[in-house]
């Protein structure tokens, strides 16, 4: 994507939504637009509709610790017809951190932020199916945050008791 | 001597065999040479159950392919159902949410039975030290059989079985070797 | 025979046919079967909670995880040289292809340029990887929908490639064979003539296997209208690759967004109309022929030169360099030990895989190891739609839609 067709896509959105957009980067080519945790839908919606961002790349987060928000929750999404992407971000702070759920807009999200739930703790308001996707469903911690400690978990095995939650392993 | 009569039930082997009359007859020529029939059969068609995993799996359908045949050395067929095969190939990486699973297939497995953890993430966990993965299938089923690789080539899969064929008919019948 | 009723348990909110509860006491059973993990069809340790109408299937849930590795946990553990090998293990039926997506983030974030020779090797290595994923789509989904001999016929094809990959890189599959900024090796004497008489061999090999299944009626039948995926649905759903282009979409990262020199080769993107399992199939066996129209392409126009960048802080010296210039020493130490640093930022490079596109989104914080590396696999994204996809299905047709996404569970669970 050009650098000028990127700056014309930023005008139109501050144009549009004028204290939504916090801040936008073009790094190396790739646009990222910070945006206002409640205005993301509407972003989305216009980006959806009006932008032609139609196809849905991925969601996830990132673990800043050291940062209040600590968490930054990022969409990148693409359009087919223009070849040009977009990257929207914003920021989850904790305890009980949480976005919006971009499901409704796209719903190529739904896996992808069940997994951003799963590993990294971030509930996405609106969801549909806000349940652990990657590890088993008793699984207490989000992995992928930076204060999970990576070794040695023990095995869960049938014959332990596994209150109210679907069994992950089949029982005979 | 006679007749030796045989009761009409199935034979049980190893732990599950109580005092059988067989089992009171101790180790004389005739249970010997018994046993080393029965290995020689056991050892000449193990049937592994299917248990592909991660990568492994995929040499292990390379040793079932064309080049590397493993149906030469009688291992014919995978089949499916853990209930008609004797080996269990562990071939990949073994994530905590498997893990039970893995242990119950193992169990569905009929005696006698063997486990061959294929490649470094079922010998050791490999190059996962992380929370996800099993440190070793050794933790969860008894194995027979390491292979190192990463994964290993399909002659080394070969190898393995080959051995385990040895392993085998060095057992007898009436004590299974842990 | 006294008639027991199962109890209705919703799986979770979703598309379904029925509304589910109690007060809706739908009019037949529905039986739950579970598919899976350890099942021969499912390619790979996947979970089916199936709902099941007598023989039709009212709702699917996929249960995924059972093969979840932590590689993006692994990865910010690790150095850039270091993590190559890890991305190796994701997508393992084409691991070239996921070295060089990984390398790619990295030269994009460190701004490196690549050699026309390393971009060549690269070429190389992922079209042939691609042909041995293709084969073994075939050979496995064949397999499931009991095409017994297609197995080995395929296998026999495969091994042409793992012996192509020992050859360069030492080992059949796991290559790792890009640095960051180029390739590690150069091409050993031989490798060339070896893939020359592959590119020989090859097109008789595809046309067999075509004669065996494509007017085949039983594959006809099994396959054709079965799992149909309209264009709208594609895009809105997320799929990727054949799967995509099946239904119509015209996108292949390698024509969108050329990368390491594919501007260059002449090659078509095969497209289907229908949508369904059987379009999905044409669509795998053609791109196998352009992939050998690229390779025939590379091997005539093979650059000469470098094959690593002449850049000491990212890329190692040669060897012959170590015994004379006390530098390059210097430069291999700190490289081998510490590795080098990029500036802070976050980029997303992408690939096309044999599964559609293969993404990395690349955080860093200026150190010598990513702070986070997302991968965007595109086998999650394509088996995303199962539930969509099998509804109202018979049980044989869900193993046909199953074969034909062609996902891989190291890529969906990672």
């Amino acid at each position: 994507m050009s650098a000028s067709a990127n700056d014309l896509l930023v005008e139109r959105l501050g144009n549009r939504f004028k204290q939504a957009l916090k801040e936008s980067s073009d790094f190396r080519g790739d646009l990222s637009i910070v945006l206002e945790p409640s205005s993301v839908v509407d972003v989305a919606r216009y980006l959806k509709e009006e932008e032609g961002f139609d196809y849905f790349l991925y969601a996830t987060a990132v673990d800043w610790p050291a940062r209040d928000p600590r968490f930054t929750v990022v969409w990148e999404v693409r359009s087919l017809a223009n070849k040009t992407r977009v990257r929207i971000k914003t920021t989850a702070a904790m305890p009980e951190p949480h976005a919006p759920s971009l499901t409704a807009v796209w719903p190529a999200a739904d896996w992808h932020e069940r997994e951003t739930w799963d590993l990294l703790g971030i509930t996405f308001d609106g969801h549909p199916d806000p349940r652990r996707i990657l590890m088993p469903q008793t699984w207490e911690g989000h992995p992928l945050r930076k204060d999970y400690v990576s070794f040695g978990e023990p095995v869960i095995f049938s014959d332990q008791k596994l209150e109210g939650l679907e069994p992950d392993a089949i029982r005979g | 001597m006679g007749e030796l009569k045989l009761r009409p039930v199935p034979m049980l082997t190893g732990r599950a065999a109580g005092p059988t009359p067989l089992n009171a007859l101790g180790d004389n020529l005739l249970t010997t040479t018994l046993d080393k029939v029965i290995n020689w059969g056991r050892s000449s068609a193990i049937w592994p159950a299917l248990f592909g995993l991660a990568c492994c799996a995929i040499e292990m359908m390379g040793t079932v392919g064309p080049r590397h045949d493993l149906s030469r050395f009688g291992s014919e067929l995978f089949r499916a159902s853990p209930r008609q095969a004797d080996l269990m190939i562990v071939s990949g990486r073994v994530s905590i949410k498997m893990a039970p699973v893995l242990r119950q297939i193992y169990d569905q497995m009929p005696e006698p039975k063997w486990v061959i953890a294929m490649g470094a993430c079922a010998s050791s966990a490999g190059m996962f030290n992380n929370y996800a993965i099993v440190q070793s299938v050794d933790k969860i089923v008894p194995v027979d059989i390491y292979i190192p690789g990463c994964p290993p080539r399909p002659e080394a899969l070969i190898d393995a079985v080959v051995k385990l064929q040895r392993k085998i008919r060095g057992e007898p019948l009436v004590k299974r070797s842990a | 025979m006294a008639e027991t009723r199962v109890k209705q348990e919703p799986f979770g909110p979703g598309p379904t046919q029925e509304p589910f509860g109690p007060e809706h006491e739908p009019p037949t059973e529905w039986m739950e079967l579970n598919m899976g993990p350890q099942h021969p069809s499912t390619h790979g340790v996947l979970r089916v909670r199936l709902k099941l109408d007598g023989e039709v299937v009212r709702d699917a849930d996929a249960d995924i995880g059972y093969l979840h590795t932590g590689f993006e946990k692994s990865f910010e553990d690790k150095t850039y040289t270091q993590g190559i090998t890890f991305s190796d293990r994701m997508d393992y039926l084409a691991p070239p292809i996921n070295n060089v997506g990984f390398v790619m983030s990295v030269e994009k974030l460190i701004e490196v340029d690549v050699p026309p020779r390393a971009q060549a090797i690269r070429v190389m290595m992922m079209e042939l990887a691609r042909i041995a994923s293709h084969e073994l789509w075939l050979g496995t989904a064949g397999l499931d929908l009991g095409v017994y001999s297609g197995f080995f016929y395929a296998w026999r094809d495969r091994e042409l490639v793992l012996d192509l990959n020992e050859m360069y890189s030492g080992v059949r599959m796991m290559t790792s064979f890009t640095r960051v900024g180029g390739v590690a090796w150069d091409l050993p004497d031989g490798w060339l003539e070896q893939l020359q008489r592959f590119i020989d061999v090859m097109p008789a090999r595809i046309d067999d296997f075509e004669s065996m299944l494509t007017e085949n009626p039983i594959w006809r039948q099994r396959l054709e209208g079965v799992g149909v995926l309209s264009r709208e649905d594609a895009i809105e759903v997320g799929v990727t690759g054949p799967m995509l282009r099946a239904s119509g979409v015209d996108y292949d990262v390698r024509k969108a967004f050329p990368y390491c020199g594919y501007e260059q080769y002449a090659f078509d993107v095969p497209l289907g109309s229908n949508g369904d399992c059987y379009d999905r199939y044409r669509v795998r066996v053609q791109e196998m022929r352009e992939s050998l129209k690229i390779l025939q392409q590379v091997v005539g126009s093979l650059p000469s030169g470098p094959w690593l960048p002449n850049n000491r802080k990212v890329a190692l010296p040669p060897r012959s360099e170590l015994s004379k210039s006390m530098e390059s020493v210097i430069h291999h130490f700190r490289l081998v030990s510490e590795g080098f640093k990029g500036p802070a930022g976050d980029v997303y490079a992408f690939v096309e895989s044999p599964r559609g596109e293969l993404g990395f989104y690349l955080v860093s914080d200026a150190t010598n190891k990513p702070y986070r590396m997302k991968v965007r696999p595109p086998s999650f994204c394509n088996l995303q739609p199962l539930k969509k996809l099998v509804q109202g299905v018979l049980l044989a047709d869900v193993i046909a839609i199953m074969g034909s996404m062609d996902f891989i569970l190291g890529d969906v669970d990672r």
